[in-house]
């Protein structure tokens, strides 16, 4: 698709611009997000949107913030973030979301980088969390805090609440009123809007600098291609500071105007996505990961009828899936048959995970294995791989309905040129394309060259025009035989297995490939209690001779269509799950090679050693802070390799 | 707030006079004395066997002492029965738990709003007027008040019998407040909970102690001595039916004879710091 297909953006729109316009329109007729609290959604009308959002913009700028200040943002997903969002873009200012478990260096690090003023926190919590760098953030001058549980014993001059800011807001709108659509309505699309940091599998997260004609031109692409309407609903449950999740609330949100559900707490945002149905969802493969797990364990534990029901049923689905994916017609006795599926299975296995009414599904932010793909086109959801990053506002390539296939990301978005360098690496050029990196000239200079977007992606342009990730250059392996090899296929292969949740697989330039794999404690441990295994802790789990045969059978699978250099020959079983609070993942879980290959360093070389034993003497962290010294002993164990056929 | 027949904070809320129970011819209780001001922590502390939990019984009305008074809010409740006392506005939780296992959460907090039905069967089996009006209110408060202060809503619908104990201990304590206490005893909230699901706790006794909505005298009894001289306002030491001493936890901990009895010669209660 051509440049002149995208749909035109105003230069000089803007989101507080959109936001007016909106609020405007849809006044005290429609709802734009619903929060469930006490056990019951709330509806939020646009009315309610706006006023809230005013009163807290005018209440910033009485607290002192400027065109063009920062505010970071942490907490849960609720309305009162999005609110904080939305009132210092109308208020001129450059929106900074943290991760909501980012520790306290991180929080640090983003907050002094950003030249953050004002901090908006959820609740107790955050706030000890901006008390503790207060002082080492000189900038940081008030912290915003909504929840007031906990709260009673604060009295520190920086703090304030959201319902105080609203007052001083309204005292604001007082002595002058208008003050708040004269703002809202300076600026132009070319203005920041969002200091976004990303990851980072190698080093420091960088800031980048994202404009509101970015956020703006992407969301309007994406819509163009699969429309959403007024009528939709969304789930907001993943992180803000994820650039799809501003993709969605924000960009394509504000646009089309669907309802935002909020909720009511992290660990019910499953039964809550089921009692919404949301028609439209973009999450992190992990999700799509975690979802296909938990089917297949419930697979495990129902009656022999429902198993068998269920297997029938997804025969059908696969074979259905497969001819689309193939781009051939259905013929009629496998319309049926499918529809038969879809009554005694599908239907109400979509219900349980809230897919009932979904029209798009995407997925995107890491790879993820066909394995899964086809699962869930087995399943009649119509699931697309979205490529991007965060430097194009989130998205430049999209699978279109009817054109899927599962071994790539799609075509390019209208307004969106993609390239393949002659190293093999992916470039965009697009309205999306960010303004560099803030504070870091030289970064930027290597991403930015011509308005093109370095993406430091390997990946080529199959025969239908579609793009294909191959892996982050930097982990594209070179096997034995000198071909390039994706650690990460192998890896996502690995996890389609429910009893594995994570798994590294090494073997660049080396005589044979090899992994570290971390068992799912959960499922594993349930096999075992089936199984009559006695076991205490996840170390323990995972050093079973049992458990290896189990982990070994399931690399077998996952080797199976490989050509003999690319399977796996050894792996170890790790003490441990891969931890972002380690440092060994990022904050949306993907893994940091170079940090676990020094961390690990002694495994990986006793995988290449002619040795079946590896001895660990090394001190663990656990979430509330207390250590355990861990000296145990993983063994090495072969996977039998075929010759090929 | 002000408590029952129009009691301040620091008038006294809890008085036992002279207590003695005896089960045969042992003396569980031997002329124990507490004063318990309203708004405060007051923690009953000693070691096993010593007669904390028979304290708490003869509070409640589970037992009946055969010597001494009890009066609560000035008024003498010797010969109240537990219900009565419960409308008073005592309440309590039980060192092993007393839940109804086979009832989901909700359920078992919603029994603790039962003194405060005031609807008959008539209008209840109608779901009409009053009966409406209250199960609306009740929601109201069990959700707002209960469920969102103990952070429990992801167990709401969830049988009791399959939870683990820490959230079961929590549980408990919801239904003690959904009566709505002016005075709450807490037989052993911490036993057998981990490290996390105490400092939980242990916020939540602060926070049903301290924040406006609720302003509730809390009667503990508890082994954490850490937690115990964290959060106590004043503590009182018991050792087979006698009171050893009766004092804030500064001088608690220094009471030669605390030590000898029940703290042992180590820094016990500096474990948590």
């Amino acid at each position: 698709m051509s440049a002149k297909d995208a749909p035109q953006i105003p230069r000089d729109l803007t989101i507080p611009k959109l936001f007016l316009e909106k609020c405007k329109r849809y006044g005290k007729k429609k709802v734009a997000m619903r929060e469930k609290e006490f056990g019951i959604w709330r509806p939020i009308t646009w009315e309610d949107y706006y006023n809230n959002v005013k009163y807290l913009s005018l209440g910033m700028i009485k607290l002192g913030l400027k065109r063009g200040d920062k505010v970071a943002m942490i907490g849960d997903n609720r309305p009162e973030g999005l609110w904080a969002e939305m009132a210092t873009l109308c208020a001129g200012g450059i929106a900074v979301w943290l991760f909501q478990d980012c520790l306290m260096e991180e929080v640090k690090y983003i907050i002094d980088h950003s030249d953050s003023k004002f901090l908006v926190g959820e609740g107790q919590e955050e706030v000890d969390k901006g008390l503790s760098i207060f002082d080492e953030c000189p900038k940081l001058e008030r912290i915003i805090w909504d929840d007031p549980k906990g709260m009673r014993n604060y009295d520190q001059t920086c703090l304030v609440s959201i319902a105080e800011a609203q007052k001083l807001g309204r005292e604001m709108e007082r002595e002058h009123p208008g003050l708040f659509e004269e703002t809202a309505q300076q600026g132009t699309g070319d203005d920041i809007c969002l200091l976004f940091y990303t990851s980072g599998t190698t080093a420091l997260p960088k800031g980048a600098l994202l404009s509101h004609h970015n956020m703006l031109s992407m969301g309007a692409a994406l819509m163009a291609i699969d429309p959403c309407t007024e009528a939709d609903d969304f789930v907001s449950y993943l992180p803000f500071a994820w650039i799809g999740e501003q993709m969605m609330s924000i960009s394509c949100g504000l646009q089309v105007g669907f309802t935002i559900n909020f909720p009511e707490e992290p660990e019910v945002a499953q039964e809550n996505i089921r009692e919404i149905g949301p028609h439209v969802m973009f999450a992190p493969p992990r999700m799509y990961e975690q979802w296909t797990r938990t089917v297949q364990v419930k697979y495990l534990d129902s009656t022999w009828l429902k198993r068998k029901i269920y297997s029938l049923s997804t025969k059908v689905g696969y074979h259905v899936a497969n001819l689309k994916f193939d781009k051939k017609s259905v013929p009629v006795h496998w319309v049926i048959l499918n529809w038969l599926a879809y009554i005694l299975m599908q239907k109400k296995l979509r219900d349980h995970l809230g897919l009932s009414r979904i029209r798009n599904a995407y997925t995107g932010g890491a790879a993820m294995g066909p394995d899964h793909f086809r699962f869930f086109h087995a399943l009649g959801v119509n699931l697309k791989q979205i490529y991007g990053q965060t430097e194009i506002a989130g998205i430049s390539v999209v699978h279109r309905t009817g054109d899927i296939k599962f071994d790539t990301v799609g075509t390019p978005i209208p307004g969106t040129e993609i390239d393949i360098t002659d190293d093999g690496e992916i470039i965009a050029k697009s309205p999306s394309v960010f303004l560099g990196y803030y504070k870091n000239p030289d970064a930027t200079e290597k991403t930015l060259v011509d308005g093109w977007l370095y993406s430091g992606d390997k990946g080529f342009i199959d025969e239908d025009g579609h793009l294909v990730v191959f892996d982050r250059s930097k982990d594209v392996m070179t096997l034995r035989d000198g071909r390039p090899f994706s650690p990460q296929y192998l890896e996502t292969r690995l996890k389609f297995s429910p009893y594995i949740q994570d798994a590294w697989v090494i073997g660049d330039k080396r005589e044979y490939i090899v992994a570290v794999m971390c068992i799912d404690y959960t499922v594993t441990g349930k096999w075992a209690d089936e199984k009559k295994l006695n076991y205490t802790s996840y170390p323990e789990l995972s050093q079973k001779p049992e458990v290896y045969e189990l982990v070994r059978s399931q690399i077998m699978e996952a080797n199976k269509d490989l050509p003999t250099v690319a399977r796996i020959h050894k792996f170890v079983n790790l003490y441990k799950e891969f931890d972002p609070d380690d440092d060994e993942l990022t904050r949306t879980r993907k893994l940091r090679r170079a940090f676990v290959e020094d961390r690990y360093r002694q495994i990986v070389d006793a995988l290449y050693a002619d040795t079946d034993t590896v001895h660990i003497d090394t001190v663990i962290k656990y979430e509330d802070g207390r250590e355990a010294h861990i000296i145990t002993d993983l063994r090495v164990e072969f996977v039998p390799l075929e010759e090929d056929k | 707030m002000i408590g029952p027949n129009g009691q301040q904070p620091g008038d006294t809320l809890l008085k036992l006079d002279d207590v003695h129970m005896y089960f045969g011819k042992v003396a569980a209780l031997a002329g124990v004395s507490l004063d318990v001001k309203k708004g405060e922590i007051h923690s009953i502390i000693g070691p096993n066997g010593a007669g904390k939990t028979v304290m708490m019984n003869c509070i409640n009305g589970l037992y009946k002492p055969q010597q001494g008074a009890i009066y609560y809010a000035g008024q003498q409740i010797n010969h109240y029965s537990p219900h009565v006392r419960a409308k008073l506005g005592i309440s309590r939780t039980f060192q092993k738990i007393e839940l109804f296992s086979g009832m989901t959460v909700l359920d078992n907090i919603r029994l603790g709003r039962h003194i405060h039905l005031k609807s008959g069967i008539g209008s209840g089996a109608l779901y009409w007027g009053r009966a409406k009006k209250e199960e609306i209110q009740h929601r109201n408060f069990i959700e707002e008040e209960i469920i969102d202060l103990l952070e429990i809503e992801a167990i709401r619908h969830k049988t009791v019998g399959m939870l683990p104990y820490g959230l079961q201990k929590r549980v408990e304590l919801g239904r003690a407040l959904a009566l709505e206490p002016t005075l709450l005893i807490l037989d052993e909230p911490l036993a057998g909970l981990n490290l996390e699901e105490v400092e939980d706790m242990a916020r939540f006794i602060l926070d049903v102690n301290e924040e406006k909505r609720w302003k509730v005298t809390i009667v503990l009894v508890e082994h954490d001595m850490g937690v115990v001289m964290d959060i106590s306002d004043r503590v009182f030491v018991l050792n087979f039916g006698n009171m050893i001493t009766d004092d804030t936890p500064e001088q608690v901990q220094k009471n030669p004879e605390v030590i000898r009895a029940y703290l042992g010669e180590e820094d016990l209660y500096t474990t948590r710091r």
